[in-house]
């Protein structure tokens, strides 16, 4: 009796070897870095465009989003736009709007402002985390030191010289929200919309579509897109961080999925071929 | 029936929709104290939150429930957080910061990466050219896998440019139609709640 055809046993393979051939796709490129080079997209180069036009010396406000889930896409890109600010002698007023987002922050201050030699309250703020998201981005149109009255570390927002005269979106020239969520269509709505700044997000890959539109409209000067995005805007401010060393495992990973699903279509269609009902199992 | 909570919705949509478009500082005044109870009834929902955690995770702790461990686990991690965060801060060298650092940002990364071993087996499996729409959506995602990498020009230096006009051409134009779609809906939910039409969230239909 003749065995299984080959187009069987592939549609049929066990998913932990598709497992394992993941890891090692992931874990190799990371391992051994190839520095494939990065091309910027137009929406990067616009975001980074933005940010290089404000005045040196600036406060700009910068909304962090996102938690450890999204890390890997939102921390390199934060990490980026910090250093950018800090060259350009920009005065970031950093915040949260998610709880468990705080210790990821302190950790992007802290490598960014090491790596271009800038003090917290001299040459940054970080204001912390605050509940009630939607409520808290509309008051900021009115009072920051209503909703802020210290910063993340207790001192009072009036012994902070970056804060002196700033108490709503009016004094900053730009706002930039990195995000992993809904809140930054808030942002587009209110910071926006209402309040007339200019906006420049930050988001996941899987979100970066959803926001499209809004560049056109010009309600958005610029768009970084997961860490793809980061990479370019790392390459743009020439530095080498972790998302420009994850690119090489996404491309790599990127490969393998697209050979994955080219077998298994060439599988299918010759089951098909053949009248067979075509198999398959539990993703 | 009871009319009282509709004619709060009634009053308070009215009212916040009204001082949207009221320059007038006694309008901004008004918004500024309804957005400083909005931040009270948000902090008042993560006591609610933390209580409804409680007491879901101590029942099934109780029952000796399917996953019960896991539970203890659960308020345990509560329990530690909680006291070390009011007691000791959440600055470096506190307990609630080394945990976040050494227990929360791995796990929670952790949990999100496996999307992407159960993504490349589903896409395997499932993602079959079976008609003529289907055939469509794997050559986009095929060339959009391609062109969002940076591996994607070395096999065809064609693919950046296609995956941007797919991105700016049939994609900005599905979701602007779905924006408006959604902004539409929107608007009309929000109307039929503050005119007492859809009162659903009373908890009956």
């Amino acid at each position: 009796m003749a065995g299984p055809r080959w187009t069987d046993r592939l549609m049929g393979i066990d998913r932990r070897f598709l497992f394992i051939v993941i890891a090692v796709a992931v874990t190799l490129p990371l391992l051994f870095p190839v520095n494939l080079p990065i091309s910027v997209s137009p929406r990067v180069r616009a975001a980074y465009e933005t940010i290089d036009a404000v005045p040196n010396g600036s406060p700009i406000l910068l909304s962090l989003d996102y938690e450890p889930d999204v890390m890997a896409e939102l921390q390199p890109m934060a990490i980026a736009v910090l250093r950018h600010c800090f060259r350009k002698n920009l005065k970031p007023v950093v915040l949260t709007l998610y709880p468990a987002a705080p210790g990821l922050i302190e950790r992007a201050l802290a490598i960014a402002s090491e790596a271009e030699g800038k003090k917290r309250n001299v040459d940054y703020v970080f204001l912390g985390y605050k509940s009630g998201s939607q409520a808290v981005i509309l008051g900021m149109g009115e009072s920051i030191r209503g909703l802020f009255p210290k910063d993340f570390w207790g001192t009072p927002l009036d012994e902070i010289p970056i804060m002196k005269g700033i108490d709503s979106y009016a004094g900053f020239p730009l706002v930039v929200n990195l995000s992993g969520s809904k809140i930054a269509d808030y942002y587009i709505q209110i910071a926006h919309t209402r309040y007339h700044r200019p906006l420049v997000l930050g988001s996941t890959a899987v979100m970066a579509t959803d926001y499209y539109p809004y560049l056109s409209s010009k309600q958005l000067l610029g768009l970084i897109g997961g860490m793809k995005g980061a990479a370019e805007y790392e390459r743009l401010i020439d530095i080498v961080g972790d998302a420009r060393k994850g690119m090489d495992a996404q491309s790599l990973v990127h490969v393998v999925i697209v050979a994955l699903v080219l077998l298994g279509n060439v599988a299918f269609l010759s089951s098909r071929g053949r009248g067979a009902r075509p198999g398959g199992g539990a993703s | 029936m009871n009319v009282g909570p509709l004619i709060v919705t009634f009053l308070t949509g009215a009212t916040l929709i009204a001082i949207f478009f009221i320059p007038h500082h006694l309008a901004q005044k008004l918004q500024s104290t309804l957005l400083e109870w909005a931040a009270v009834v948000y902090a008042f929902a993560l006591i609610l939150g933390s209580m409804s955690l409680w007491a879901v995770h101590q029942r099934k702790i109780k029952a000796r429930g399917t996953g019960w461990p896991f539970s203890l686990v659960t308020l345990g991690a509560l329990v530690v957080m909680t006291t070390g965060g009011v007691f000791q801060g959440i600055e470096e060298g506190t307990v609630v910061n080394w945990l976040y650092n050494a227990a929360n940002s791995p796990l929670a990364s952790t949990m999100f990466s496996l999307l992407a071993f159960f993504i490349a087996s589903a896409a395997f499996r499932a993602f079959r050219a079976r008609n003529t729409e289907a055939t469509l959506l794997l050559l986009t995602a095929i060339v959009m896998m391609f062109g969002r990498v940076s591996i994607g020009e070395y096999v065809w230096s064609g693919f950046p440019a296609v995956t941007e006009w797919l991105l700016d051409v049939p994609n900005l134009a599905a979701k602007r139609a779905i924006a408006i779609g959604i902004g539409l809906g929107a608007v009309s939910t929000a109307l039929k709640i503050i005119l007492g039409i859809e009162r659903s969230y009373l908890g009956r239909s």
